[in-house]
């Protein structure tokens, strides 16, 4: 089977993605496989200037996931472009840059940056990043900052393909996905973290100093299912399926419910080969299963 | 032999449980794995999540790496939570993914002498150490500990080497040995190279010492970890140029000046 998907204008060998903020800036991972048998490579969210993140302690375990409040924390657009990129398989392999800004100045002047960058495949635009005070969600969960942000980013982004990564902790995804589409988004991609809590009933204080921190891993999957199936029955922009996903079935479920390409993201951490073992076990599932194109089988889920 | 701070390729893979022993009660277990492709450097650790654990335990667990020898790869684990719980009731012949070497590990030289600084689980990287170094005659250990001494591999330290362990059962014994470590750092500090591994209040008080009498002082952190990679970010400490950095990638070894506890 042609195993390639093309996301207008983002061509991929294969659906698999990794998730921004669980792969690094990509060369972490390259002691543990061949970076260029990836879909594409979705680095850690950058900003126009470094950012520390939030003070520690930034995450806890918890059933069948984990909370997160790292708060951002990246070696800025500059030093990324300078130190990280060069060593990415660019060439191969998608780069997407996923960004983050507090203000739409922010966001237009990071995306003037990143848009003349030969070795940047996209831009993924986090509209929804639950860990940090200012920007991040509050653009996410308003339709109509949404909307500017959007709009004023494809204004600047060239002919690089805008993906705008939605928050899942709004009262209706569909109408934040509709707008974002309005607003010329190229792609769609979600869930984000789910916004969660934890506390230590010992020392009676909350167990990540935020307070406050986004739940990820297979936990929230069924959340992630739903709202990415909602999506794609919404928009007509390609969408890109992510949340809990740790098998090659949690693959193929987002894949039948519409999606047409995934995101690998807290998984990374149970084994850091994992996504490139997904690849090679994904051209199995699928040969079992006798699936025949990712046109016939994408969105394919039989109601009544 | 130099203990050069090399980076060494690392690898993951799935090896299987050999046997697990417990020494005194089965809170402390020894871990024996089938040994991995790498080599490593006394102060590097491993991640290790068993097949068995799917979705939950999402993270791995990191470890110190206790022993490498040609037969198998030893890790010494205290049973302090769930998944440590879980990991003292794996049997002989089940699959662990396990990655590594992983952090930087001690650097220390054979001809010179150092002081070794170890609160109980911190006991852990420095077997290896002490029983592969060429000359334990340069070696001073002070091991604190609050279980009793038959828990912790201290016997198979050489014999050659010069080693002192101090229990901690109340606040009396804990004010003894902080003058005991205090005094030791103090005569040390221009001898040679200090090496330390512990619960954090007990790096914490090290760290005073070390800087009140400027000791070239080692310290290995056990900060929470998800990835080993450094990849998540979950696992940084602050240092004293104002950065966060991970410990499980540029450390966990730090110098004692470097860094905030
Ligand atoms: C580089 C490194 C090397 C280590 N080497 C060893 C070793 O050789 N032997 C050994 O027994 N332990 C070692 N640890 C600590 C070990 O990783 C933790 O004890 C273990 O992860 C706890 O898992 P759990 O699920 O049983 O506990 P949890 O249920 O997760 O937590 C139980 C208790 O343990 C504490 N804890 C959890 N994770 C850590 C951690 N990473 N470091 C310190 N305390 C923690 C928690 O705060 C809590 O009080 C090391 C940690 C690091 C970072
Ligand atoms: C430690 C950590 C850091 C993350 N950092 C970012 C980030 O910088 N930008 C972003 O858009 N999403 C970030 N995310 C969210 C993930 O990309 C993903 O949307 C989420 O974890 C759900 O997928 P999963 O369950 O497969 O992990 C982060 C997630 C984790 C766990
Ligand atoms: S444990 Fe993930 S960055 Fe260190």
């Amino acid at each position: 089977m042609d195993f390639r998907v093309d996301l207008g204008g983002l061509k991929l060998t294969n659906p698999i993605m990794t998730a921004s903020g669980t792969f690094g800036y990509g060369l972490e991972f390259k002691p543990y496989g061949n970076l260029e048998e990836l879909g594409a490579i979705v680095v850690k969210g950058l900003s126009l200037r470094p950012r520390q993140g939030n003070p520690m302690p930034r995450i806890v375990e918890t059933p069948c996931g984990m909370l997160n409040a790292i708060g951002l924390q990246n070696i800025g657009v500059e030093k990324f472009l300078l130190e990280k990129l060069p060593l990415l398989p660019w060439k191969t392999t998608p780069v997407v840059v996923n960004l983050y800004a507090q203000s739409a100045e922010e966001f237009s002047d990071l995306t003037r940056v990143l848009s003349s960058e030969e070795g940047v495949g996209a831009l993924e635009v986090n509209i929804s990043c639950p860990n940090v005070k200012e920007g991040g969600l509050q653009f996410g969960q308003d339709p109509q900052a949404a909307f500017k942000v959007v709009n004023m980013l494809k204004k600047h982004a060239g002919s690089k393909p805008v993906i705008v990564k939605l928050s899942p902790n709004v009262a209706d995804i569909k109408v934040i996905a509709k707008t974002v589409e309005s607003a010329g988004a190229d792609i769609i991609s979600l869930i984000n973290t789910i916004g969660g809590m934890a506390v230590d009933i010992h020392t009676r204080k909350p167990c990540i100093t935020n307070v406050f921190g986004g739940l990820s891993g297979p936990a929230i999957k069924p959340v992630a299912l739903k709202m990415v199936y909602e999506v794609c029955k919404t928009v007509k922009i390609p969408v890109i399926g992510l949340g809990g996903i740790s098998n090659t079935q949690d693959i193929l479920e987002f894949i039948l419910v519409g999606a047409s390409a995934v995101q690998i993201g807290t998984a990374s951490f149970t084994r850091p080969d994992k996504v490139f073992t997904l690849v090679k076990d994904l051209r199995v599932k699928v040969e079992e299963l006798g699936i025949k194109s990712w046109d016939e089988f994408r969105g394919s889920l039989r109601l009544g | 032999m130099n203990h050069k701070i090399e980076n060494k390729k690392q690898r993951c893979q799935s090896l299987k449980v050999q046997t697990i022993t417990y020494s005194g009660t089965r809170d402390f277990v020894h871990v024996y794995l089938d040994p991995p492709i790498w080599d490593y450097v006394p102060g590097q650790f491993v991640m290790f999540r068993p097949g068995s654990w799917s979705n939950d335990p999402v993270w791995p667990r990191p470890f110190s790496i206790c022993e490498k020898t040609d037969d198998a790869l030893r890790l010494f684990i205290q049973v302090v939570g769930r998944g440590t719980k879980l990991i003292s009731c794996l049997r002989p012949g089940e699959d662990v993914d396990i990655w590594g070497p992983l952090g930087n590990g001690f650097s220390l030289k054979n001809d010179e002498s150092v002081l070794i600084l170890a609160g109980g689980m911190g006991i852990a990287p420095f077997v290896g150490l002490c029983k592969t170094h060429k000359n334990p005659g340069n070696i001073n250990l002070l091991f604190g500990h609050r279980a009793p001494l038959s828990s912790y591999p201290y016997d198979e330290l050489p014999e050659n080497m010069s080693k002192e362990a101090m229990q901690q059962k109340s606040m009396e014994d804990l004010n003894e040995f902080q003058l005991v470590l205090k005094q030791k750092i103090q005569d040390f500090a221009s001898k040679g190279r200090i090496l330390a591994c512990g619960p954090s209040s007990f790096l914490r008080a090290i760290q005073k010492y070390c800087l009140e009498y400027k000791a070239d002082a080692w310290l290995s952190l056990e900060n929470k970890m998800a990835c080993g990679v450094g990849a998540c970010l979950g696992c940084v400490a602050r240092t004293t140029d104002d950065e966060y950095v991970q410990t499980c990638t540029c450390v966990p070894v730090f110098s004692a000046d470097k860094v905030f506890l």
